[in-house]
This record gives C-alpha cells, sequence and structure tokens, in this order.
C-alpha cells in the first residue's frame, strides 16, 4: 500500500475518484475507437488512434490503482466490463457521441485543457500514486490539447462551413462542460484533505483558456447557460448504456473466460 | 541502335547487378506503371485492411485487447500513409491514387471482403493474414525499386508483430471453454481459403508474373509462395490443436510439404469482381470517410492559406 492508515471513508472516496478519472478516460477512448478507419484524412485518423491508445493507457493505471485500493482481488477488467450503468462514474461529456469531425474536435479540446489544468494539481498531490499517475498522464495531455486546440482554430478560422460548423458543436456541447467543475462528495472531502484540487477554482483558469483559443479560432464563447450533471454520480445521458452494452458484450455472454 | 534499346538494357543491366532503381532513374513505362499498380493496390489493401478489424475495437473483451487491436489497426494506416508516398514517388499524387480506389476502379486484397463475425476473427486475421501478408511481403525488402524496398523493411517488422499477435490470441481461445475454442476453430475455418487465396492466382493463370520477376519487383511466383505458406502454417495450427479444413491437406514426403486440395478459384474471382460479402460495404465505408471529412480537409487547406498570407504580410511591414 502507497498510503498507510487512510482512513476508511478517505479510502473509500479515493477509489470512487480514481474510477471516475478512469471512467472517462474510458469512455472518451471508446468513442475514439470509433473513429478509427472513418476519419478525414490519414494522419488524422492516426492522431485520434493515438489519443485513444494514451486515454487507454491512463484507463488502466487507474483501474489497477483502484483495484489496489479496494483490495478485493478484482482486476482493471473486472472494473471495466462487469460494472453497470449506475456504476460508471464518467463525465456525461466523455459519452456524447462523436458527431462530425469538429463535434469530437471540440469535446476533445473541452476535457483536454481541463485535463491540464487539473494534471498540473494532481501531479503534486499528497497521494504518490495519484501524482506519479497524473505527472505521466499530463505528458499526454500536453500534446492532446495541442492537438485539439490547434484543430479548434484550424475549423474556426478554416472555411464558412467549417466555422458554422464547430460553432453548431460548441454551443451544442457546452452544456457537458459545467460538470467538470462541480465537485461530487468524493472530490470535496479529498479536496478538504489537499489531496486534490478543488475543481471548481479551476473554472476560470479554464475558462480563459478556452476564450483565448476561441479568439484565435475566431469563434464565440456561448452565453452561460444550464449546465447538465449527473456523470459522476452514475445518472447518465441516455448514450452510456448502448457504449457499456458494445464494449462489456462478451465479458457478459462468456464470464469467467482468459481473453 | 537505338538510344531507347540502351537505356533498356542499361536498365535490366542495373537490375539484374541488383542495383536499386531510385524515383529519378530512368525507367521503362511499364515497369512504372507495374509499380504504381502494385504498390497502390498494397497501399488500399493496409487502408480498407483497417474495417474489418476496426469492427472489433469496441468490442475487444479487455482493455489490453483493445489497445494492442487499436495499435495494430493504427499500425496499418501508417504503412498505407508511407505506401501512398512510395506511390508519389512513381509521379501519382496520394488523391488520385485514393480515388482510384473510391471509384472501384484500383483493387485491394479480397481478403479484407470478407466479414469479421466473432472475436476469433481478430485471432485468425493476425495469424494467417498477416502471416500471408509476411510471405508475400519479405521477399519486397529487396525489390529492386527503392523506395518500395525501403517502405517493406517497416511494414515487415510491424507486420511479424502483428502475426504473434494473432497467433496468440487464437492460442489463449484455444486454451479456453469449450465455446471459446469452437469460436476459433469457426475463425478457422472460415479464413483458411481465402487467406491461401492471397498469393493470387496460381502460377499458370497469373498474367504479371513473369515480367516482374525479370525486373525482380516480385522474386517467387504465387504458388511457390502459397506453399511456403501452407508449409510454415499447418504445424502452428497442430500446435494448438486447430484443424485446417482441408481434407486433402497431406505431408508429401517425396516433395518435402503438403499437398493441398482444389482451391474455390471462382469464389476467389467473384470476390474480385466485387461479389464477396463486403465489397459493397468496404467500399461505401472509404467514401464515407472521403466525403465526410471533405469540409475538414477545405477547412485545413484555406486555414493554411490564410495563415501564410498573414506571415508574408507580417514579413512585408517587418
Amino acid at each position: 500500500m502507497t498510503n498507510i492508515a487512510i482512513h476508511t471513508d478517505t479510502q473509500t472516496a479515493l477509489c470512487n475518484y480514481v474510477l471516475q478519472l478512469a471512467d472517462t478516460n474510458l469512455i472518451l477512448g471508446q468513442r475514439i475507437c470509433e473513429w478509427c478507419g472513418h476519419g478525414p484524412v490519414l494522419e488524422q485518423d492516426i492522431a485520434l488512434s493515438n489519443i485513444g491508445l494514451d486515454l487507454l493507457g491512463q484507463t488502466r493505471s487507474l483501474y489497477q490503482y483502484a483495484a489496489e485500493l479496494q483490495g478485493a482481488g478484482k482486476t482493471e477488467d473486472d472494473l471495466a466490463f462487469l460494472r453497470n450503468e449506475r456504476q460508471f462514474k464518467n463525465l456525461l461529456l466523455a459519452e456524447q457521441p462523436n458527431g462530425d469531425f469538429g463535434y469530437t474536435i471540440v469535446r476533445q479540446f473541452l476535457y483536454e485543457s481541463f485535463q491540464q489544468l487539473l494534471l498540473n494539481e494532481l501531479k503534486k498531490s499528497s497521494n504518490k500514486q495519484l501524482a506519479a499517475i497524473a505527472e505521466k498522464s499530463l505528458i499526454e495531455t500536453n500534446y492532446h490539447y495541442k492537438w485539439s486546440a490547434e484543430w479548434v482554430i484550424r475549423l474556426g478560422d478554416g472555411t464558412e462551413e467549417s466555422k458554422s460548423r464547430i460553432q453548431k458543436s460548441i454551443n451544442e456541447i457546452w452544456t457537458y462542460s459545467g460538470e467538470m467543475f462541480i465537485p461530487s462528495a468524493e472530490e470535496q472531502l479529498l479536496a478538504k484533505l489537499g489531496m486534490i484540487p478543488d475543481v471548481s477554482t479551476l473554472e476560470n483558469a479554464w475558462m480563459q483558456k478556452v476564450k483565448s483559443v476561441f479568439e484565435e479560432a475566431t469563434l464565440t464563447m456561448p452565453e452561460a447557460m444550464y449546465m447538465q450533471r449527473g456523470g459522476k454520480t452514475g445518472v447518465h445521458t441516455e448514450h452510456l448504456g448502448y457504449i457499456l452494452a458494445e464494449m462489456q458484450y462478451l465479458q457478459r455472454q462468456y464470464p469467467g473466460q482468459t481473453w | 541502335m537505338s538510344p531507347q534499346i540502351n537505356l533498356e538494357e542499361e536498365f535490366q543491366a542495373k537490375i539484374d547487378a541488383e542495383i536499386k532503381i531510385e524515383p529519378k532513374d530512368w525507367m521503362p513505362d511499364a515497369y512504372r506503371k507495374t509499380l504504381i499498380r502494385q504498390i497502390s493496390q498494397h497501399a488500399h489493401s493496409e487502408i480498407v485492411g483497417m474495417l474489418p478489424e476496426g469492427n472489433w475495437l469496441t468490442r475487444a473483451p479487455s482493455l489490453k485487447r483493445k489497445a494492442t487491436l487499436l495499435a495494430k489497426v493504427q499500425d496499418e494506416a501508417g504503412h498505407g500513409l508511407y505506401l501512398y508516398s512510395a506511390v508519389e514517388t512513381l509521379g501519382v499524387s496520394r488523391l488520385q491514387t485514393i480515388e482510384d480506389l473510391l471509384s472501384g476502379k484500383a483493387k485491394y486484397s479480397s481478403i479484407f471482403n470478407y466479414p469479421t463475425l466473432t472475436w476469433a476473427d481478430m485471432g485468425a486475421i493476425g495469424w494467417l493474414v498477416d502471416g500471408a501478408a509476411i510471405m508475400n511481403q519479405v521477399p519486397l525488402c529487396r525489390t529492386s525499386y527503392g523506395p518500395y524496398a525501403r517502405a517493406m523493411v517497416r511494414v515487415c517488422k510491424e507486420e511479424s508483430f502483428h502475426q504473434r499477435q494473432g497467433y496468440e490470441i487464437m492460442m489463449t481461445l484455444m486454451n479456453g471453454s469449450a465455446e471459446q475454442k469452437e469460436m476459433a476453430q469457426d475463425a478457422m475455418n472460415r479464413w483458411w481459403w481465402p487467406a491461401i487465396m492471397m498469393f493470387g492466382p496460381t502460377d499458370a493463370e497469373s498474367s504479371n508474373t513473369e515480367q516482374s520477376v525479370k525486373w525482380k519487383i516480385k522474386r517467387h511466383t504465387n504458388d511457390e509462395l502459397r506453399q511456403k505458406f501452407i508449409d510454415a502454417t499447418v504445424p502452428q495450427a497442430e500446435y494448438i490443436g486447430l484443424t485446417i479444413p482441408d481434407k486433402d491437406l497431406k505431408w508429401n514426403e517425396d516433395k518435402k510439404s503438403y499437398d493441398f486440395g482444389a482451391i474455390n478459384w471462382d469464389e476467389f474471382w467473384n470476390v474480385v469482381k466485387g461479389n464477396g460479402p463486403c465489397n459493397k460495404q468496404r467500399l461505401e465505408a472509404r467514401n464515407n470517410a472521403h466525403n465526410n471529412g471533405a469540409w475538414v480537409r477545405e477547412a485545413a487547406s484555406a486555414y493554411a492559406e490564410k495563415r501564410a498570407k498573414r506571415m508574408a504580410a507580417k514579413a512585408e511591414v517587418a
């Protein structure tokens, strides 16, 4: 065990938090898998797969740590394939369907710009394992952020069509961005202990970052709007059930096998 | 002697001396055309080949398998990319080459017109399809055209990795439950014949072989490579308990290789001509990707142009 004498409540909260991080990466990675072979140009097909691979790699480290915290002898695959819709804690943003390439880019950009801020704080966590995972993930996230920001700019400042398409995507997906900054009960507890940052404090910096990229892209920031929430507590959009049905089908149909 | 004949003789002399032909060297038109056809078909096969395996990415049974499969399909995109570049060295743009695929004019390996129905197909494709591809491709690392030969060195390294992964999937299934074994044998039954058809028509029927061998584009005939593949694969199948779906398959002590049953060439030519189970779907998927991505490519060029103008304006002011 990396942390000696963590209080049981803290341990449970930490485990749930790690699952939340892992689930978001997995579901987003799963969505990115759907692009493979269907991208707009070969180089970007490859870039998307790279990001998918990074997200899956981060997912595995996080699930392995969550399994260790649970101490019930579960594996990364048990956590990915044998939990149901209400147990998944991923952000609603991650489960939204790919839409067109621009929609995928916006979804990625909003997430990675947040991840960059989060991981920058998490790498300083008093929890050594979390800090180590964050530090390694941050290198990848920096690249994802750069790639997605560049595409936001390219599409925003490209043609009239690309501008109107990506603006529409921004307006549609924006309602799923606020959840990142609304802390769950677990996040509140862990933030109080100084183990993770208070996500609500990251919102201003995030807004500035997004704003400056949108400005360069000649895109308009959406007006303040009602923000959807629920992912962190397992209340999802209708999309997640289908994602899990597809993803978990072999493990569910043939329980207990080695693949 | 006319100068043209001289050039052709010099060219053949270079080939015979194992000197690589490079993009700027003189080459007979037919050599160039043969290469363009062969390398672009190869590139298209990599790109279309992403689809049947991509079909299982969202359903891979473990996180490790999912990541490995994604990396494999991504490798194929990379192979397509450098093969399209090799075609460009022969004077045909990537867009033109791709348009020939999308219009149905260009061919790709027929194996990818078969559907992937179960997870075991990921094992069978890696092991048998990539295995057959390696048999074809290893000699191409020494092919006479420099850029193609160099691209193939890298392609082959990755393909042999894929083949091992595929075999390992099959082995894991064969060590598993009765259902998993059945799944593996079923995949074997469906992929075996299409895999051995990958080497193309018999030598007697192959119109391109003789000239290609003389130019050292090809180093072995289709039948030689097919035999080599069968001889290498049968013991691998036996080792993990899989049965080759060919009742005529038998070791021939005299020739020190396997005799095998008749290939259904009628099926082969039908799939080549577009009547395979997935020809339509594969081309449709590629066309959709291309068409749905048009606005993205246009935006990228428009942005690049704007940026270049702004940079030039800035430079002028300075």
